[in-house]
């Protein structure tokens, strides 16, 4: 018999990573959850999301601070993770794509990247939002000029769709921005 | 098309899902690109809709996903056929799939290349393949009702009879699997009965990608896979003269460090692309700690020790002096005495295209298990059927024992039509004994491409004394794309950098076109927009210089070098690219020149059917270039998915103009000087248009890809609207420094 080969397509499961406290660990605080780092504290947020806690979203792009693709917010503001060593952030309040929607909906940003097809080949995606999602929070109606100043880095070239989507965002009915 | 009795036995019930519908079908070996679906011209097997009892409908996508839209657009050409519900289908990425046929290897689902399904070929076989699994629900239906099939019709996920009684595909699944398919391919729809094709269609993995679950090779992992890095000679075709390992091996979390040498000299780029000293770690962080405590020393190699920029350009300007070195790409006429007729004046200027890096999102990177009989890779690719022959020439593992795994790939460009992130990983793995996840840096993309070619363009134009043109003479002196290419081996030395075909070939008695081959160590590759881009950028701003020397208006000059609408040859219709320029003209409101500083320009190109125009409204403020409109007309045939062309159509737009803006790979004793994005700008959301207004016009004719003709035609036209806006001519891409050198 011929197998499936939808049966092959799923993805594998990601082994849960426990949150331990131990001596000379570091505590974060990521997407409203404890966890405990005990490796090399000069480790950036990085490599800690996706190598230790396999959260992926956040991507690699250039390991510089130059493109965006690894953008979360601390304590609100858009950094590059890229950046960041674990140990400048103990007691700061991490949030990354996976940590953006709310339990039951998608945020009003990731539904506009949806409702304009703002995909290309995806990549960046993730960064774009989380630049967005700090723009708005400081100023919840940007105008073009606002929108200019985001530095992400796209190489498929789906800034205008970007630019709708955050448009859109901005002017959702009654929804509360995170 | 032909079908033969074994095909029954790939009509079969789903594994764990009672009742599914599996619906595959033989087919000839299509005729696609020359190198991706060339190595296995056996019959293909296909299977591609799975349908069960509950009514969940899955849709395979077989090309993998860089951004092109694949994922979205193929499913849509089964589902109209199918008559399913697109709002319901779930759409699954298909894994590599090679099959074992009794008339040898195969490719089980077709050509699975990135850039290969745009064809019409590809686009009749995917329907073809809805069409069946339809069929099938039909009979099982007609059997159930006891009714004559003929009268039944299908819609959005249902089989109706007659009196309007109506049953889901999955009530029919479990039946229909039992049926033998139609003995012949079945008639397709007339486009006028399609319900889905031709509608907007959006991502159909969207909300995976905003919510961050997508998992990209890069984020793939495999069991306790450990983390590679490479640190490689940053000489092309140098050699690893010492190493001393002793502090990277004692970083933390390393376990290991693979000396992996260089490709063999003068050797065609089919396996590694340059020696390198790999690291093992634990985790990436690690691997790149230990990396940078490698102590290395890198041999060049003597023949390109010394390769410079400049040294290049100041060759290419030799060769260009000297006629007898060229290979003759085409001549049509006699240029020479079209030159020299009486009272005819002639007018020459260069153009210089500089190395360019695909500089993908996602750098390379391969995440593989290889053991005695089996190999697992997980990586975004190009060219899957490329890196199951090369894994088994790497791993001796037979070829139906290598899965590979085709997740969305963080941008291609051309960029993954090479595999040789995945010789490193296999070669690595492979003496590891453990599984790898192979992770390029920027860096490490930057120094080791396969760069788009850099070249000088010579371009003549002989006019009479009435200012028409009568002569065009068009020579280039550039590094070969064929350099060290199996896939183009047996080509001419200008494959891939010239077509002899290009606008405006053809529609002038008097033509030629020569090319000089330069030498340099850099390997070269197809960067998207391939010939046509490379091609184009001289002769669009050369037709406006000519425009601007003979005091016409550039969009009436290209008119009159189109004439009369016809088919000038196959794949050339001159009423089609005067379509679209006569569209991007409109719609940039050529009539009215800006008197505000503004700049309007204007080019279009075509090949391969497809035809493209595009125009600029610019301006420049201090240092800053500012595009204040982008038009984009497009005639690629009959339209798919107008949400994916608008899409790929202003994608491109924008990619052509980041690369024509800022984007230059050079060379400086034998080195790459790039290595992150501050030396290598990409555009940003600050210097790219508000909008590309793009326009499609659907001709019903044969669909054609659109993305290179597209990249060709927009460097020029901003080019151009640069002169208009400035009155200086940017002759040198890239063209922000050399337009702030020139001003």
């Amino acid at each position: 018999m011929a197998d499936n080969p939808f049966r092959r397509t799923k993805p594998e499961p990601v082994p849960p990573v426990a949150a331990s406290a131990g001596e000379k660990t570091l505590p974060l605080r990521i997407n409203g959850k404890d966890f405990f780092h005990n490796g090399d504290p000069n480790m950036p947020l990085l490599w800690y999301l996706r190598d230790v806690l396999r959260l992926t979203g956040a991507k690699y792009g250039c390991g510089i601070g130059a493109c965006g693709a690894c953008t979360v917010l601390v304590d609100g503001k858009a950094e590059h993770a890229c950046m960041l060593p674990v140990k400048a952030l103990t007691h700061r309040d991490i949030v990354t794509i996976e940590g953006l929607a709310g339990k039951d909906a998608l945020h009003p940003l990731q539904e506009a990247w949806i409702a304009e097809d703002a995909i290309g080949c995806g990549y960046c995606q993730t960064g774009q939002i989380m630049a967005a999602a700090a723009l708005l929070k400081r100023k919840p109606h940007p105008d073009d000029a606002d929108i200019d100043t985001l530095p992400n880095l796209c190489r498929c070239g789906t800034y205008p769709r970007i630019r709708a989507a955050i448009m859109r965002a901005a002017t959702a009915p009654s929804e509360t921005k995170k | 098309m032909s079908f033969d009795a074994s095909r029954r036995r790939f009509l079969v019930v789903g594994t764990g899902a009672a009742g599914a519908l599996l619906v595959g079908w033989r087919a000839q070996a299509q005729d696609d690109l020359p190198y991706l679906g060339a190595r296995d011209q056996s019959q293909q097997l296909t299977d591609f809709v799975h349908i069960e009892a509950n009514g969940a409908l899955t849709i395979g996508a077989r090309g993998c996903e860089v951004g092109q839209g694949v994922k979205t657009d193929l499913p849509l050409l089964i589902a109209e056929e199918l008559d399913a519900d697109w709002q319901r289908v779930r759409v699954e990425q298909l894994p590599y799939g090679y099959i074992e046929t009794d008339s040898g290897p195969g490719d089980r689902y077709g050509n699975q290349g990135a850039g290969g399904d745009a064809t019409a070929t590809a686009r009749t076989q995917l329907r073809q393949a809805g069409a069946v699994a339809r069929w099938l629900l039909v009979q099982a239906a007609a059997q159930q009702w006891n009714l004559d099939a003929t009268t039944l019709r299908t819609e959005a996920g249902f089989v109706i009879a007659a009196d309007n009684r109506k049953l889901a595909y999955g009530e029919l699944a479990a039946a229909a699997a039992t049926l033998d398919a139609p003995p012949n391919p079945l008639p397709l729809k007339d486009p006028s009965q399609f319900r889905i094709i031709g509608k907007p269609a959006r991502t159909v993995d969207a909300r995976e990608v905003v919510l961050g679950r997508t998992a990209y090779g890069i984020d793939s992992y495999l069991g306790n896979a450990l983390v590679a890095v490479i640190a490689r000679c940053p000489y092309p075709g140098g050699t690893l003269d010492t190493l001393d390992d002793t502090q990277a091996r004692q970083v933390t979390g390393v376990h290991r460090t693979i000396v992996l040498p260089g490709p063999r000299p003068d050797a065609p780029f089919d396996g590694v692309l340059a020696a390198g000293v790999a690291v093992l770690a634990d985790d990436t962080w690690s691997a790149l700690r230990g990396r940078d405590k490698l102590k290395l020393a890198w041999k060049p190699d003597p023949a390109w020790a010394s390769d410079s920029s400049a040294a290049l350009e100041a060759k290419a300007m030799a060769l260009l002096a000297d006629a007898i070195s060229a290979t003759v790409v085409r001549n049509d006429g006699d240029f020479a005495k079209a030159k020299k007729a009486p009272r005819t004046t002639t007018l020459t200027a260069r153009y210089q295209l500089p190395f360019l890096a695909h500089a993908t999102p996602e750098p390379p990177s391969a995440t593989i298990q290889v053991s005695a009989d089996k190999v697992v890779l997980i990586a975004g690719l190009h060219d899957p059927a490329g890196a199951s022959h090369l894994l088994h020439a790497i791993t001796g593992v037979p070829r139906d024992a290598i899965e590979i795994r085709l997740p969305r790939a963080g941008g291609d460009l051309g960029r993954r039509l090479h595999n040789d992130f995945v010789a490193e990983a296999a070669l690595v793995a492979k003496e590891a004994g453990k599984p790898v996840k192979l992770v390029w840096m920027r860096e490490d993309d930057l120094q080791h491409d396969f760069y788009r070619p850099f070249g000088i363009h010579e371009l003549t134009a002989a006019l009479d004394r009435r200012k028409h043109l009568t002569g065009w003479s068009h020579r280039v002196a550039a590094t070969p794309r064929t350099w060290r290419d199996s896939r183009l081996a047996g080509q001419p030395v200008f494959t891939g950098l010239l077509d002899a075909d290009a606008f405006p070939a053809g529609l002038l008695p008097n033509l030629q076109q020569l090319f000089h081959a330069l030498p340099c160590g850099l390997p070269r590759g197809e960067l998207r927009g391939g010939a046509q881009a490379f091609q184009a950028f001289a002769a669009q701003c050369f037709l406006d210089e000519i425009a601007t020397a003979t005091k016409k208006d550039p969009v009436v000059l290209r008119m009159e070098l189109l004439g009369a609408p016809r088919v000038l040859r196959p794949g050339f219709d001159t009423g089609r690219l005067a379509g679209v320029l006569r569209i991007a003209a409109g719609k940039i409101d050529w009539q009215h020149k800006p008197t505000n500083g503004h700049g309007l320009g204007i080019a279009c190109h075509a090949g391969n059917g497809a035809y493209a125009a595009h125009a600029f409204e610019v301006s420049v403020s201090g240092n800053d270039l500012v595009i204040h409109r982008a038009v984009c007309a497009v005639d690629a045939g009959r339209i798919l998915n107008p949400l994916n062309l608008e899409a790929q159509a202003a994608n491109a737009t924008l990619a052509a103009v980041s690369a024509a803006l800022h984007e230059a790979i050079t060379l400086k004793n034998g080195q790459v000087q790039q290595h992150n994005f501050p030396d290598y700008p990409l555009l940003r959301m600050g210097q790219a248009p508000h909008r590309v207004d793009v326009y499609s016009v659907d001709t019903g004719a044969d669909p054609a890809s659109l993305d290179d003709i597209v990249a060709a035609s927009a460097a020029p036209a901003l080019a151009n609207a640069v002169f208009a806006a400035t009155t200086v001519r940017v002759r040198k891409l890239p063209l922000m420094p050399e337009l702030l050198r020139l001003l």
